[in-house]
């Protein structure tokens, strides 16, 4: 097990080092700098000076070198927009995105599980349709559109939740974000989840609990709902890197203080700095998941242990 | 034997319902077995064996149901009980092994547990306990180690183990009648007999009946007492099982015995190919009028085809449907 670890964390070296020269390449392509962005109208001269401080006139390679060297110290660099170490910046910012991400995790895997199960339970039913009508929608609809269709619904018309804003980060002000977030992965959990458990309650083993003479409860209870969940943690682990996307949108869109919102707003000032941290911070918890979904197989299914 | 049978089952028909139209996938299955009897049902895939197993023990699915006749356990008949009641039968006083003993297990729930269940579910008994009991199921099956092996998964065990695992669980609370579908067909040759072996002397030593089905006729003669032959849904022949071998009746079960390899046979006879039945099963859908047999039949007049030909009585004992049965 420790050893199995051990591989996996060196196996992402080369992703973490193929994401960051890749973010490196991308913009150093992309037309203006921090420095265009900065002024419209700015003297050619202090434009080159402010190169110079930034280390932009240095060619391409050089810059990723120096990079590189800092990164191996756990130096993200400095803000070419505010001067703060970007270290600084995320740890303030990274804490209402786990926030967020989890608590649209939990929404979503807390309702969307158990729907999918009561949908496979009588395929073709009435829980059955609605769960799947939900289902669709849940993964058609935009985020931007729910979002302000929350909004208006929830913080105007009822005013039962505030519209936007981190306030003190309390529930009251994670629930619509989140809401917004988890929807789609809620869909998706409950489709998921219902494909699986039909896929074995065909199987074998499901036939060789009923002639045990099981209810069907229990033979969901005793041997459907542990298989099933291998799947399912298979498409909780994959949707959470996809939320960490996602949440660029939501946290934009609700104000919300957390990397998708720092990313957006580095990105738009070719804060390069700020983007490649906070761009390493995404794929770094990305790989993270993913290494603890990988070891939660081995405890749930014991045909998958590492040696 | 005296008294009521075990089991009885009475002109049992199985639909086929695929939404457009209902079809008959066996009917008039009828036959009996006797408390402590062993009884085969031998047929190629697809001729109705397991379907009729799955009727008996209530597990028809859709498309699959029972569409008339009666089955009687003990004198009363069961294919009517409602679903909690089936359920105090099955697995308690009837139990069934399944053919691949790789996929009929759980996967991610260690053998122990799955025999241990049996307890929970029809002995009331407490977790605890259960497994206690698991661990001499699994040793009266022989398998060595068994509180150690309590706590294996399906993976780690080889097939034959894992076949034994099935006995055991099948025969925890000591049913009156044991449904083994191709129990050994999925297993090395040397394996088959063993198994074999194990689940006849267990069955003989607490005398429970065994329904055995299988595609191999020389398996089950050496197994049962009785033994039916299958064909297209229907039952062709019953003869008891050294009848079968020494005088098969019906042209369908002269063709499988014939078709049977034997050691040394085929050279004296001087013989090169084994022999084979032309043609092939048809399917359910376009079952031929009159006897089913028909169209592959060297001895078919015109009564065959429009004519199904009813049980006529042996005189050796047993029973077959042909209107030129030898």
């Amino acid at each position: 097990m420790l050893s199995f670890l051990f591989r996996r964390l060196l196996q992402t070296i080369p992703t973490v080092l193929a994401v960051v020269a890749l973010v490196f390449v991308l913009f150093s392509v992309v037309p203006g700098s921090i420095v265009s962005s900065m002024s419209d109208d700015a003297d050619p001269q202090v434009e080159l000076r402010m190169k110079k401080q930034l280390g932009l006139d240095d060619p391409v390679y050089i810059r990723f070198g120096t990079y590189i060297a800092k990164l191996a110290t756990g130096d993200f660099g400095t803000s070419f927009r505010t001067r703060e170490p970007v270290t600084f910046m995320i740890a303030k910012r990274i804490w209402p995105t786990l926030q967020l991400i989890f608590t649209a995790m939990v929404f979503s895997v807390v309702i969307g599980v158990p729907l999918g199960f009561i949908a496979a339970l009588k395929p073709g039913g009435i829980v059955d349709t609605l769960a799947m009508v939900v289902a669709v929608s849940g993964l058609s609809i935009a985020k931007f559109w729910l979002g302000l269709v929350l909004m208006y619904l929830f913080a105007l018309k009822l005013g039962w939740l505030p519209s936007f804003g981190y306030g003190d980060g309390g529930l009251k002000y994670l629930i619509l974000p989140a809401v917004t977030l988890g929807v789609s992965p809620m869909a998706l959990f409950a489709r998921t989840t219902r494909a699986a458990v039909l896929e074995i309650m065909t199987a074998d083993f499901v036939r060789t609990a009923r002639s045990k003479g099981m209810s069907e409860t229990r033979v969901v209870k005793w041997h459907v709902m542990r298989n099933a969940l291998v799947i399912i943690l298979t498409t909780v682990g994959l949707q959470f890197g996809g939320l960490m996307g996602q949440a660029v949108v939501v946290e934009k869109l609700y104000s919300w203080p957390g990397i998708g919102s720092l990313l957006v707003d580095s990105v738009l000032q070719r804060d390069i700095p700020a983007v490649q941290g906070s761009i390493l911070v995404v794929v770094l918890s990305f790989l993270a998941i993913n290494l603890l979904i990988d070891v939660l197989y081995g405890v749930i299914d014991p045909r998958i242990r590492y040696a | 034997m005296t008294g009521a049978p075990l089991i009885e089952v009475e002109d049992l028909r199985i639909d086929l319902d695929d939404g457009t139209q209902r079809v008959a996938a066996a009917e008039g299955i009828s036959f009996r077995i006797d408390r402590g009897e062993t009884f085969g049902l031998v047929g190629e895939s697809g001729c109705g064996k397991s379907i009729t197993a799955l009727a008996l023990i209530g597990l028809l699915r859709q498309p699959l149901s029972i569409g008339g006749g009666v089955i009687r356990f003990e004198g009363r008949e069961i294919q009517h009980l409602s679903a909690g009641r089936q359920r105090d039968l099955r697995g308690n006083r009837i139990a069934m092994i399944f053919q691949e003993p790789m996929t009929a297990l759980n996967p991610v729930s260690p053998v122990g547990r799955q025999i241990a269940e049996m307890f929970v579910l029809h002995k009331g008994k407490s977790w605890r306990e259960a497994d206690r009991l698991a661990v001499e199921a699994l040793a009266s099956v022989r398998v060595p180690a068994p509180e150690r092996r309590v706590n294996d998964y399906p993976h780690q065990l080889s097939g034959g183990m894992r076949q034994r695992v099935m006995i055991a669980i099948a025969l925890a609370c000591g049913p009156d009648l044991l449904i083994a579908d191709e129990p050994t067909t999925a297993l090395d040759v040397t394996v088959q007999a063993e198994i074999i072996e194990l689940m006849r002397n267990l069955c003989a030593e607490r005398g429970t009946a065994i329904l055995m089905i299988s595609h191999d006729l020389g398996l089950v003669a050496n197994v049962c007492r009785r033994v039916a032959v299958m064909y297209a849904g229907r039952i062709v022949e019953e003869r008891g099982s050294a009848d079968i071998f020494r005088a098969p009746s019906h042209p369908y079960t002269r063709g499988l015995v014939a078709s049977l390899p034997r050691l040394g046979s085929r050279a004296a006879l001087g013989r090169t190919r084994l022999t084979e039945i032309a043609g092939v099963v048809p399917a359910i859908t376009n079952f031929p009028d009159g006897c089913r047999f028909n169209p592959r039949c060297a001895q078919a007049t015109d009564i065959c085809r429009t004519t199904a030909p009813g049980a006529d009585l042996l005189e050796a004992g047993g029973l077959v449907r042909c209107h030129h049965h030898a």
